[in-house]
């Protein structure tokens, strides 16, 4: 596999990161600790480089109605401004990518996958356009996104921002994005700055060209200190998701998955009146009562004792296995264990009791309602 | 780089045990291991009067990201346990030579160990 280095790969080594593999690409895990820097974005925030996801633009006459068909949403319903969170399916229903789609105007989207699926989900993009008159346009590769997450990220933001355009920053609301005027190297650039976020805190995502990335990241850095700002890698990213209940593709999220048993039915718009693709699938599955009335389903589980569960642990029910554990580990913040696991319809009610099988010996856990952390607003 | 003790010895599955000649041994985790497994939430430590064997798990460690069986480096009883480390294990990243130890063996017989320099040439240490 080869190891694609972000724009930022040089800011991390000096920051003394620990690098993992992710997706293809060589990311930093952590900086020093991931514990500290879990809990500076949920108390303070946190500095990540997301530069490994995708960025896809969708533009043309045709843009609403292909991105209608090519994905599991009903994209032309979103107002310019907005983002939403969709998914790409198969003719299966099984699960492609999860992303998300920034409508910038009435014909152009951007296109958000992840790392590992962001070639994947060009090409079927570019397939899927037969037909349409729209252009695919991927810019992964010259696109770099830092993401500031945490209570004190509109703060930190504000400093790298004219006064004159405080109020855009300000008014930005959750799933939103704007073009807004920061300041990287002494010049004031135009950037999408986009309310999203993977941590369950208030944050902000910047799409910017890989060129500014190191003076971005370094000016973030340099005024963010005096607010807590500490840089943070894809370990606290991942602990920072889950207790945010937000599923991971690859654990939560698969190609043999579909959306219902992964409780992402809302995102499915089998109302729109166009076909996409997935829909006869998708349309049947839904009917059948896979994934919500038989089967498994996604749910949260929460650690009676203090081991944790971990991927692909069975789940036991009197010890049968009912389940799998797709992720899990110790939450930082709420000081037991967390994890999202499938399990059978029958034993996925908030309250019940479960074990996991932990190497052997079988540990309670009790099924709870998603998320396992919501922050206070 | 993580710390290797130079005046340790240490066992291929990252296990320090001391080596002053005193008995009882102190045995604890190598900074190499604690780095690599992260910040360290729980540890599972062997019950004082169990008998370990050396090479087999006799406990475990965890951490956000991943878990790791403990590995007794030698054989004997276990006299004493480090209840501190139990209730704070952060310290097992913070000083894994020092208040960081795990637990302490009346020693009967030694399993395979190495000295400082070759775990440290082993597993990329700095001594």
């Amino acid at each position: 596999m080869t190891e694609n280095h972000t724009a930022l790969y040089g800011e991390h080594q000096k920051a003394g990161a620990s690098f993992t593999d992710f997706g293809g690409w060589q990311m930093p895990l952590k900086y020093s600790s991931e514990l500290a820097e879990h809990h500076a974005v949920r108390n303070a925030a946190g500095l990540f480089d997301l530069s490994h996801m995708g960025e896809v633009w969708v533009s043309g006459p045709d843009a609403a109605a292909f991105l209608d068909y090519a994905l599991a949403g009903k994209l032309s319903a979103v107002a310019v401004g907005k983002a939403k969170y969709s998914l790409i399916c198969n003719a299966d229903g099984g699960i492609i990518d999860d992303l998300i789609s920034y409508r910038r105007s009435d014909d152009k989207y951007l296109v958000v996958p992840n790392a590992g699926n962001a070639a994947t989900v060009a090409a079927l993009l570019a397939e899927r356009a037969a037909g349409f008159d729209v252009r695919v346009q991927d810019v992964s590769g010259e696109t770099s996104l830092i993401a500031v997450q945490g209570p004190n990220a509109e703060a930190i933001l504000l400093t790298l921002v004219p006064a004159g355009q405080h109020p855009l920053v300000k008014e930005l609301k959750y799933y939103a994005a704007v073009e807004v005027g920061i300041t990287v190297g002494g010049t004031v650039h135009e950037l999408l700055l986009a309310r999203t976020g993977y941590t369950g805190e208030d944050g902000f995502e910047i799409y910017l060209p890989n060129a500014d990335a190191p003076a971005l990241w370094q000016a973030l850095l340099a005024s963010g200190t005096a607010h807590g700002l500490i840089p943070a890698g894809l370990a606290a990213r991942d602990s920072l998701r889950l207790e945010a209940g937000m599923p991971l593709y690859g654990n939560e999220l698969s190609l043999d998955g579909h959306p219902y048993a992964a409780g992402l039915g809302p995102v499915v718009s089998l109302a729109k009146e166009s076909d996409f693709v997935g829909r006869a699938a998708l349309a049947a599955i839904k009917e059948s009562g896979e994934g919500t009335t038989t089967g498994r389903k996604l749910v949260g589980l929460k650690g009676v004792g203090r081991r944790a569960a971990r991927g692909h642990y069975p789940v036991l029910k009197d010890g049968v296995v009912i389940g799998e554990v797709t992720s899990g580990q110790p939450s930082p913040t709420l000081g037991y264990p967390v994890a999202l696991a499938y399990v059978d319809v029958a034993h996925a009610e908030p309250g019940t009791l479960l074990d996991v099988d932990l190497r052997g010996k079988a540990e309670p856990f009790e099924v709870v309602a998603l998320p396992f952390y919501r922050r206070q607003k | 780089m993580s710390k290797v003790a130079p005046e340790l010895q240490y066992s291929a599955e990252h296990e320090w045990i001391s080596t002053d000649g005193s008995s009882p041994s102190t045995i604890g985790v190598s900074a190499v291991a604690a780095d690599a497994l992260g910040d360290i939430v729980y540890v599972d430590l062997p019950e004082v009067g169990a008998t370990v064997t050396a090479g087999e798990p006799c406990g475990e460690i965890e951490s956000t990201k991943s878990v790791s069986d403990l590995y007794a480096p030698v054989t004997g009883e276990v006299t004493e346990v480090n209840t501190a480390a139990v209730d704070d294990p952060a310290v097992i990243n913070s000083d894994p030579y020092g208040a960081g130890w795990l637990f302490k063996v009346a020693v009967e017989s030694e399993g395979p160990l190495l000295t400082a320099a070759e775990y440290a040439a082993a597993n990329g240490g700095e001594l």
